[in-house]
């Protein structure tokens, strides 16, 4: 509610302030003196000369994209009494939720280390780093008996939470709620209906070229894949991280889906990425961590499990466990309502000196974390661009499907928003499943907080993610889950029990996203 | 941004209620909240600041205050959207300010602040905006007097012993450069960390700490 110009100033210190350490910055300033010896660059127009090469070597544009980075990552500033947990999450009962519910995690995690007698951290003995190292690139060969670890929480447990989320303010007598709303989610938050969301993708509309659809538009299809091919191939070339990201709307080409989500997500992988990497993965050799054992559980659990993705197995413990080392992704934390664990090193607690975050990035995985990264080992076999991307993918997106907040990408607002849209557009189908005990949300539920990850082949799921990036939202999420529900319909109105209708809904596989979304937002005659 | 916030009294807020307050189960849709300032001061209002808590729009009446020394009430806002759908959460518990800018009447001479709260919705048990603060316009900066000894400085003419010295010239141009320097260094103050977990190499963990 400031005045624009008083808005933009303060966002323009913010983004100046945060890009002035990074290597980037550098870079801009060694060319920027370099380039004083060229001949082209002369005293009296200094100014607009240095400008003018940085435009044309290419510099303007990185500068530009990590702008935009800054402009989609960070949230705009706040008001300035506001105090930091306003930023991070604004409502102060999904504050309390969220913080009772972290320390019902570190709860576990703690009794799970007095039960089993081992330490959250400790320093490898060298002979063990030494072992690492030799097979850091064949972990999964690896087969330790993890049976008494158990996985921190499953998204079922999560689930319970969030049903149980009231606003204290909020009138919830019987006659006010009942008769509005048939789901399970009981807060109040803003979601888009029908309308709006026609509004908001109006990309994905009946009448506009979509890849992932191959019937028959007034355009054909082949025609509309050449051209958008064509296209992609440009916009690869311009290097534009808000160019790709518009494009990515209407799908990325396979050949072209790894060039434009790095760029779209301004990962360059420069020398200096590398080796940042590299940094990471010497304390992974250096610390063996208790989230270790949780991660290795997990890729045992799910992804080696997976048709598609057990041959990533290996990948999947690199990327995780250096993602576990990495504290540059402690800083998604200014705006995500969750808050790291901490502990205090040799005891000394409550010395602010000693004090650490536990694990090192803050994140403690839950069953289904390493989903997250599965689909992107298609895409990257370079671990470290891999890594990147993915680190990138999570601080945007995904850490919102596990925190409690009333952000329209967070999950409750995906589940309030998937709930809606069933019950508007579906009510005859919602009022069955919930006479029988089967909620719609109890069988979406596991679908949005892995993002559809290990349920839809992977070209669906790629092509599914091309529109989070392209949208900047995980809104397509609830809409998708709404959709499988619309088109499996006939059959759940047969169905007189949760198993039952947990059956219909068990393999996705074979669905096409795109048509289900489409026909979902814009056929559906209402 | 100013910093100074005006001394004033915040009255409990009344409701307007049809009928009678007790026996009526419905909530009020309607608060008065009235902000005082001490007796014979006024203030000219730069900022309005506070934080909501379920207000839908808001309403602000000044009572200014003539040369003359007769008070009269006018309205400076009128029904500001303080959430744009107010059966849902979004600006539910936000931190706003209502800037001298935005408002109708020059907020000048203002002896007290009459703030009207409304709720359409019938959804929240009960609503009101906190942490009223009152920021007042900042005068120009007032001119510090130049002591007179100082200018008496600048006005010395002949020059004392200076064997011995180095040239004053010399010494403050090198001061520039240093202080111009450390300038540089300070600006240059990077957010980037340095990618470290460990406390002097050591990351040896126990328990997790719960505070």
């Amino acid at each position: 509610m400031m005045d624009e110009e008083t808005e933009l100033s303060l966002t323009t210190a913010q983004i100046v302030q945060r890009l002035k350490g990074t290597n980037l910055h550098s870079q801009i300033e060694r060319q920027a003196k370099e380039c004083l010896h060229r001949p082209e660059i002369k005293l009296e127009s200094l100014k607009e000369d240095v400008r003018n090469f940085l435009k044309d070597s290419g510099w303007e544009r990185k500068l530009q994209n990590a702008v935009y980075r800054e402009l989609h990552v960070q949230p705009p500033p706040g008001h300035p009494t506001a105090p930091p947990e306003h930023t991070k999450e604004p409502l102060a009962y999904m504050r309390k939720a969220q913080a009772s519910w972290e320390k019902r995690i570190l709860k576990s995690l703690n009794s799970m280390c007095t039960e089993l007698g081992v330490p959250l951290a400790r320093k490898r003995p060298a002979v063990e780093q030494k072992e690492l190292t030799s097979k850091w690139n064949e972990m999964g060969t690896d087969e330790p008996d993890l049976s008494s670890f158990r996985p921190v929480y499953a998204p079922k447990d999560f689930l319970e939470v969030l049903i149980s989320l009231r606003n204290p303010n909020h009138d919830s007598s019987e006659e006010a709620s009942a008769k509005s709303h048939w789901g399970l989610i009981r807060v109040p938050l803003c979601v888009r209906d029908i309308a709006q969301m026609k509004e908001a993708y109006s990309e994905l509309s009946l009448t506009s070229g979509q890849l992932g659809i191959d019937d028959l538009t007034h355009v054909p299809p082949d025609l509309f894949e050449s051209e958008h091919v064509r296209i992609g191939k440009k916009v690869v070339i311009g290097q534009e991280s808000a160019a790709a990201q518009q494009y990515s709307r209407q799908g990325c080409p396979t050949g072209l889906r790894a060039d434009l989500w790095a760029c779209i997500l301004n990962s360059t992988n420069e020398p200096e990425d590398i080796m940042y990497y590299e940094q990471l993965k010497a304390g992974v050799i250096h610390h063996d961590l208790l989230v270790d054992k949780l991660i290795y559980k997990d890729v045992k659990l799910t992804a080696s499990n997976d048709d598609y993705y057990f041959v990533f197995e290996d990948y999947l413990y690199q990327v995780l466990l250096c993602f576990s080392r990495d504290t540059a992704v402690l800083d998604h934390f200014t705006y995500n309502s969750a808050t790291p664990p901490k502990s205090y090193i040799q005891g000394r607690v409550g010395v602010e000196e000693f004090a650490v975050v536990y694990p090192p990035n803050g994140v403690i995985p839950f069953h289904g974390f390493s989903m997250y990264v599965a689909p992107l080992c298609f895409l990257y076999n370079e671990p470290s661009k891999l890594y990147q991307v993915f680190r990138e993918m999570y601080v945007r997106y995904f850490f919102r499907l596990h925190s409690i907040s009333s952000s329209a990408s967070g999950i409750v607002s995906l589940c309030l928003q998937f709930e809606r849209l069933l019950q508007s557009q579906m009510p005859q189908l919602f009022y069955h499943l919930r006479e029988i005990g089967a909620q719609p949300l109890r069988i979406a539920f596991k679908w949005m907080v892995r993002a559809f990850s290990g349920y839809l082949s992977t070209d669906q799921l790629l092509l599914l993610w091309d529109r989070i990036l392209g949208y900047d939202s995980l809104e397509i999420l609830a809409v998708l889950a709404a959709a499988v529900f619309a088109f499996r319909a006939e059959n759940l109105m047969e169905v007189s029990s949760l198993a039952t209708a947990e059956a219909v809904l068990a393999d996705l596989s074979t669905l096409k996203v795109m048509p289900l979304i489409q026909i979902f937002l814009f056929a559906t005659v209402i | 941004m100013s910093i100074n916030t005006v001394a004033c009294t915040v009255k409990p807020a009344v409701t307007l209620q049809l009928g009678d307050a007790k026996a009526d189960t419905s909530r009020p849709g309607v608060y008065v909240i009235d902000v005082t300032l001490p007796i014979g001061q006024t203030v000219n209002i730069q900022d309005i600041s506070f934080k909501n808590y379920y207000t839908a729009y808001l309403t602000v009446r000044l009572l200014r205050r003539s040369d003359e020394g007769a008070a009269r009430w006018a309205t400076c806002l009128t029904n500001h959207c303080l959430m744009p759908s107010p059966h849902t959460e979004e600006g539910a518990q936000d931190y706003c300010s209502i800037y001298r800018h935005q408002m109708l009447i020059k907020p000048d001479n203002v002896a007290s602040v009459r703030l009207i709260l409304r709720q359409p919705s019938s959804s929240w048990l009960s609503f009101s905006i906190e942490d009223i603060k009152i920021h007042p316009c900042l005068n120009k900066e007032p001119e510090i007097d130049i002591p007179g000894w100082l200018s008496d400085l600048t006005h010395v003419d002949q020059r004392p012993d200076i064997q011995g010295i180095p040239d004053p010239q010399m010494v403050s141009s090198s001061i520039q450069q240093m202080w111009a320097l450390t300038e540089v260094m300070q600006t240059n103050q990077s957010t980037a960390s340095i990618g470290r977990f460990d406390v002097d190499g050591c990351y040896d963990i126990d328990l997790l700490s719960f505070t």
